[in-house]
């Protein structure tokens, strides 16, 4: 029988995996072309941070390599970019002319960093940060240049920070809020990070807006002005500003797109045949910036694609980690709070903890965890298997081996709880377990949409 | 070392109970360092209890009163003055009040604990100045029962006996007096010479089962206030077995027949009945009475405190000379006083009703031999107000201007609301005190600092009528003055206000002159001791009176000769009958409720509320009943509960103590409304008094106990500054059904607040109480679960605890308590301080963590593990050190052993 032609625009994480979801599912069914933009095969972004802080190298981060394509039968095109896709014809043309024909068409062409609309943004010297290319710029910058300013306080921005650090610049963050990581900690949390971040180093200036990157007359970029019109020397600028959905393509194809390709529930656009998946859909109107839900999604969609269709993508509830080594932390849900729900803290400035968990209806919806973030896989499943806490409540907040020791009905088992030696080994075995689980579910950066 | 150079040692005498232990006060210029018992004082031979040790221990500065306080306003706090004007201001409002009420509407409520100068000097300020008998003092709610009895049976208010009869006697009633907390060095002479003659009997009267139980061949645990009936069905049976000393009887007294019909009635069915003991324990005691050749009683509030209290008096001296068993070694009725001076104060007239000397003020000759003496006119006649009438009329309106000097009011009298109603009512209050931390100060228009025990010079007379002189081992802090120095300057100054221009009758400037004027007054009278001087003191050492001028040695025994000191020189029976308590219990109040001492607290706490570690014992108020009353009540042990008598309410824990017999309550009396919210135990107590002592009925109140739903918990601990806190933090706890203050810890003392109330109070108030506890700051461990209105807080401190709250959730509480007291903490346990962690506390129950032995720092929990080990009780005080210094704690750790660890 005559296989059917898929054709996957985007070699990143997301649409590889969901392409090893399906050859898992249905090895045989199509005959697949990839096109990649970047000259790399699927490599693992969300570790291009430990590679800037020299804690890893790029072929400690390769994913997939040649030959997994090759033994798979794909035909993989890189450092090719798609310029359009032909609905009619089903036929998608790349920039350098070579053509695919597809019946069905997964579109995973992500997100691009957002470059602010300000005077100088097109500087030598003036990047974002999203792929092996602007990592090695930062890395090579820091050899010959002192002044990095991130334009930024989210997690990929302090990532790059970091990073750029520990390679010897003179680091300065440039925020906009009041507060780093708004979307993934409450502004305690924000605060505690920045303290910690300026003892590494790290210098902030928040709130605050550029208004201008400056020439050095040669092309370059050599200083950052800002609204109130004070300046800062600058030899590197790192938006980090945050990512747009790269919808360009589908839109121009007619495909449904806001903020995002439009998808239902099995990842498929209003044309059934097209696919859209990662950072650059649009699902039930959220635009997914980690990993683990892509990887959810990626599940749905190549259920589908194998032609299987009993699953369905509802949403995800998402959790993120910031990858700098010593600085724990760990949000998930509704960790802000708000209108109906209840919020219990717990802050020990001696160990630079504090936590945060968000209660609805007796049920636990947000976690935020800084400085111990231990149970932040646990507090994680909570929230998605919505267990009602009512009973366990005044433990929760000590974690999974305090609610085990108080038991379901919460009756008090404590009997050996703390001074007890195997209380504490299993304590230990069972931060490892977390630290595990936490990068199976390969959390990734948020890469927020504006 | 510098500080090792100056130091000295000055020997003075303790300033708790009457049995007037010597001390040796081990000091440097300014500062007193350690104590120790003084080996040459005959009442204690070098020995202290738990509280006498560690008196150095008490009196932190921060509970001091340093200069004078006044308010011309009761509605503002009183700012500091100068003691000029001060007292210029009391004479000022004295002078008019008399002018325009007359003199009866002033009056002075003075105290056991001051020395006989310092009484004498009031003494003559209210009758002699003043011209009122309005000087009552707080014996009034100790001994007054006991003087009257004395007075009537043997004519004299004077205890025949001495210590060494105690040593001396074949058999010994305890009566009402749980000795082994309340006279611990006295119980330890008479536990020794137990253990040197077994053969000595020994009898404990006391509805509860106490630690003065342990040495006792046979305890009667009566149902309270039946004590004449016991002492009349015990007279009836030495009667029928004819155990009695018939020529003494014929020879030395008077009033036998009509006591031998009285006591016809108190058979051995009836009295059993009555007393709620069998026939063979009545029989047993009779028995051991009437047959030993030796027969002495101790006894104390059981039988004082009582609206039968004089005849409590009477019956059990009767038993002593219904057998001749007075006048001869190891023999007589003898009552311990429990303050230091209560003797004193009887001897220099400081009870409304008495003059110096001890004089009548009822009695015209005596107040002309006084007047004559003073060289004044007259003394006055108007009979003057006991403490509970006194404070009636204050309340009244009838007496309008008080000082009240070394004793706490609003802490010690029953029906706690009314006299706190009378205090605050009362157009001038004076209150001098060492303390300003009592009760009583915060009703005070005029505070005046006064010194306190190491810091003042004078005498005092324990309860074997033995004078010690009490000398001062550093000075007074900060302005703070002799109490003598006080009363005789307000009296110079009021002297030039109502007596201008005659001579001073107070030109005292040393406490000596005051003593040597007071003793010509006692000169020829039963007490004489016209004979003693500060130097004989100082020579030859504390002495018994009586003492008269000319004499080598005192007296260690009275009515050698059976000549008694009533006008016909014979001992008189008193044949009072039987009258039950004024309260008895009934539908509505179904508990009789007794209230009595701690081992290692005094009074009021004034003092030993300053030493942390005499709170290891007993930690807080707490409602003691039979467990079979707690399950009947379906109460569990611990569970707060609200205790009701028909005068007002506590919210108090309750606890199982089956050494009280089903049907009865205990309270121990030290706990006011500055450790116990809502006025302390004597908001229960009731002022029914004894129609001739005047002594009120402090140890029987018929309460009852309600459930109390308090959901909303609280716990706090807090390190540093704590009598400074403590007076911070008490008025904010105004706001809660429950609250109580205590000191806990040793090394590192903290101040221990636990609380409760039906719901959260408001956020302001927690936010207020968090700042006073210095747990307010961005460097504490904090958990919030506001929803649940839980809140808790750790501070830490290079790792170790120094303040904690828990609100709303407090289960752990103990657990945290012992992390505090003993363990560093580190990230891994950090992790679990704000944890509900209760476990750790069911583990070693609260009362496991009790220190038993204060003066080694011993748990109970220590014992328990030792004893679990299979030592005994040699080997626990090798091993352990526990019980090897004062002792008080040996009845318990034998209580352990014998329970073969059933509590452990």
């Amino acid at each position: 029988m005559k296989k059917l032609k898929l054709v996957m625009i985007g070699n990143g994480m997301a649409g590889v995996r969901t392409l090893e979801e399906l050859i898992k599912l249905s090895p045989e069914l199509y005959d697949i072309t990839v096109f990649g933009a970047e000259p790399h095969p699927n490599y693992n972004r969300i570790l291009l941070s430990p590679v800037l802080a020299g804690e890893q190298t790029f072929d400690d981060i390769l994913l997939n390599d040649h030959s997994w394509y090759a033994d798979n039968n794909i035909k993989l095109l890189l450092g090719r970019k798609v310029t359009q896709i032909n609905r009619r014809q089903r036929l998608v043309t790349a920039d350098d002319g070579s053509t695919a024909e597809y019946d069905r068409l997964l579109i995973a062409t992500g997100s691009t960093p957002f470059m602010l609309p300000i005077p100088g943004n097109s500087l030598e010297g003036v990047i974002g940060y999203r792929d092996i290319a602007d990592t090695q710029v930062m890395m090579d910058t820091a050899k010959t240049h002192s002044h990095a300013v991130v334009i930024g306080g989210g997690l990929l921005g302090l990532e790059a920070a970091h990073g750029l650090k520990l390679r010897g610049m003179d680091v300065t963050v440039v925020h906009i809020g009041e507060t780093l990581l708004e979307r993934q900690l409450d502004s305690t949390a924000g605060k505690l990070l920045q303290k910690s971040l300026e003892e590494r180093g790290l210098k902030f200036m928040l709130p605050k807006q550029t208004a201008e990157l400056l020439d050095n007359g040669q092309g370059r970029v050599c200083a950052v002005k800002f609204t109130g019109g004070d300046i800062i020397a600058a030899d590197l600028v790192v938006m980090a500003a945050g990512i747009r959905p790269n919808t360009r393509l589908a839109e121009a194809s007619g495909i449904a797109c806001n903020r995002g390709i439009l998808v239902n529930d099995t990842l498929q656009t209003f044309d059934p045949r097209v696919y859209a998946i990662g950072e650059c859909a649009n699902h039930r109107g959220t635009a997914y910036g980690l990993v683990a839900p892509l990887f959810e999604q990626a599940k749905v969609c190549a259920n589908h694609l194998a032609q299987l269709g009993y699953s369905r993508y509802q949403g995800s509830v998402t959790s993120t980690k910031l990858k700098v080594t010593g600085i724990d932390l760990f949000s998930a849900g509704e960790f802000i709070g708000g209108e109906g729900t209840e919020t219990i803290t717990l802050s020990d400035p001696i160990g630079g903890i504090y936590k945060k968990l968000v209660i609805r209806d007796d049920v636990l919806v947000g976690a935020c965890l800084y400085g111990d973030t231990a149970d932040g896989g646990w507090y994680f499943r909570q929230i998605r298997e919505q267990h009602n806490i009512s009973q366990t409540r005044d433990h929760l907040m000590f974690g999974e081996n305090a609610i085990e020791a108080v038991g379901p009905q919460g009756q008090d088992q404590t009997a050996n709880m703390p001074g007890n030696a195997q209380v504490w080994s299993d304590n230990s075995v069972y931060q490892y377990k977390i630290g595990t689980a936490i990068q199976a579910a390969g959390l990734e950066h948020n890469h927020e949409l504006r | 070392m510098s500080c090792a150079e100056n130091t000295r040692v000055t020997a003075s005498t303790c300033c708790y109970c009457g049995v007037g232990c010597g001390v040796l006060i081990e000091h440097s210029n300014d500062r007193i360092i350690a104590v120790s018992g003084d080996p040459a004082h005959p009442a204690n031979h070098g020995k202290l209890c738990s509280k006498g040790a560690t008196l150095h221990l008490t009196g932190d500065i921060d509970a001091r009163g340093l200069y004078p306080q006044l308010r011309l306003d009761k509605s503002q706090a009183p700012t500091g003055c100068d003691w000029n004007s001060a007292l210029d201001h009391a004479a000022r409002v004295f002078a008019q009040t008399i002018k325009d009420h007359g003199p009866d509407s002033v009056a002075f409520y003075i105290s056991g604990q001051l020395l006989t100068e310092d009484y004498y000097a009031f003494n003559k300020l209210a009758r002699a100045l003043v011209g009122t008998n309005n000087i009552d003092s707080n014996s009034r709610l100790c001994m007054s029962s006991a003087v009257v009895g004395y007075k009537r049976s043997l004519g004299a208010d004077a205890p025949p006996c001495s210590y060494q009869d105690v040593e001396l006697s074949d058999c010994i009633l305890i009566a009402g007096s749980n000795m082994a907390y309340a006279h611990p060095v006295l119980f330890r002479r008479l536990e020794e010479a137990k253990a040197r003659r077994p053969q000595m009997k020994v009898i404990v009267v006391d509805p509860r089962r106490t630690d003065t139980c342990d040495i006792a061949d046979l305890h009667l645990a009566i149902l309270p206030g039946t004590d004449v009936a016991l002492f009349h069905g015990i007279l009836h049976i030495l009667i029928d077995q004819g155990w009695l000393d018939h020529d003494f009887i014929a020879q030395h007294t008077d009033g036998f027949d009509a006591l031998k019909a009285r006591v016809q009635d108190f058979n051995p069915v009836s009295v059993a009945t009555i007393c709620g003991i069998s026939q063979a324990q009545l029989q047993a005691c009779a028995q051991m009475i009437g047959q030993a050749p030796s027969f002495l009683s101790l006894w104390c509030m059981g039988l004082n405190q009582s609206t039968a209290g004089t005849a409590k008096n009477s019956a059990l001296i009767n038993l002593h000379l219904a057998t001749g068993q007075i006048g001869k070694a190891g023999a007589g009725p003898f009552s311990l006083t429990g303050q230091p001076n209560a003797m004193g104060g009887r001897e220099t007239g400081s009870l409304a009703n008495l003059l110096p000397g001890h004089r009548e003020a009822g009695n015209s000759e005596h107040r002309n031999e006084v007047a004559g003496y003073w060289g004044v006119e007259a003394l006055p006649e108007t009979p003057g107000l006991s403490a509970i009438e006194l404070f009636e009329q204050v309340r009244s309106g009838k007496v309008k201007a008080l000082w009240i000097a070394c004793t706490n009011p609003a802490q010690s009298l029953p029906d706690q609301t009314r006299v706190h109603q009378a205090l605050a009512s009362c157009p001038f209050v004076v209150v001098q005190e060492a303390f300003f931390t009592t009760e009583t100060c915060a009703y005070a228009d005029l505070l005046l600092p006064a010194s306190s025990w190491g810091e003042k010079d004078g005498c005092v007379t324990n309860s074997e009528r033995r004078v010690s002189h009490v000398r001062s081992a550093i000075a007074a802090p900060a302005e703070a003055k002799a109490d003598w120095q006080i009363a005789c300057e307000f009296a110079r100054k009021l002297e030039t206000l109502i007596r201008p221009g005659l001579p001073s009758l107070f030109n005292f400037t040393r406490p000596e002159q005051l003593f040597d004027e007071y003793k010509a007054l006692t000169q020829g009278r039963d007490l004489d001791l016209s004979g003693l001087s500060y130097a004989i003191l100082d020579q030859h050492g504390p002495q018994q009176w009586p003492f008269p001028k000319g004499a080598q040695q005192g007296t260690a025994r009275l009515y050698q000769d059976h000549v008694f000191a009533t006008a016909n020189g014979r001992a008189q029976f008193q044949a009072e009958t039987y009258c039950a308590p004024l309260e008895e219990t009934n539908g509505r109040y179904s508990l009789v409720l007794n209230t009595g001492r701690l081992r290692d607290h005094w009074h009021g706490m004034s003092r030993t509320g300053t030493a942390a570690r005499l709170f290891g014992h007993v930690e807080e108020a707490v409602l003691s009943l039979h467990s079979d009353e707690l399950r009947r009540r379906k109460l569990n042990d611990g569970e707060l509960i609200k205790v009701r008598s028909r005068r007002g309410s506590l919210i108090v824990p309750v606890q199982a103590d089956d050494d009280i017999r089903p049907g009865q309550a205990y309270l121990p009396m030290h706990w006011g409304d500055r450790f116990l919210k809502g006025l302390g135990t004597n908001v229960l107590t009731q002022p029914g008094y004894d129609q001739q002592s005047k002594q009120p009925e402090l140890k029987h109140a018929v309460i009852d106990i309600d459930k109390v739903e308090l959901p909303w918990t609280f716990f706090a601990l807090v390190e540093g500054d704590i009598q400074k806190r403590f007076s911070q933090l008490r008025p904010l706890f105004e706001h809660f059904a429950y609250a109580s203050f205590t000191l806990t810890g040793s090394e590192h003392p903290a101040l221990q607040i636990r609380a409760a109330n039906p719901a959260a109070p408001d956020g302001e108030l927690l936010a207020s109480i968090d700042r006073l506890l210095s747990i307010d700051s961005a460097m504490v461990l904090a958990y919030d679960d506001p929803k649940r209105a839980i809140g808790k807080r750790v501070r830490l401190d290079s790792g170790r605890i120094i303040a904690l709250r828990l609100a709303g959730e407090t289960s752990a509480q103990d657990w945290l308590k012992s992390m505090w007291r003993e363990a560093q903490t580190d990230d891994q346990l950090r992790r679990w301080l704000l944890a509900p962690l209760s476990a750790a506390a069911r583990q070693g129950s609260s009362a496991g963590n009790k220190t038993l032995c204060n003066c080694m720092s011993v748990s109970q929990q220590t014992i328990c593990d030792a004893i679990g080990q299979g030592m005994d009780l040699n080997q626990l005080k090798q091993n352990l050190g526990c019980g090897t210094s004062c002792g008080s704690c040996v009845p318990e750790i034998k209580r352990l052993l014998q329970a073969q660890l059933t509590v452990c």
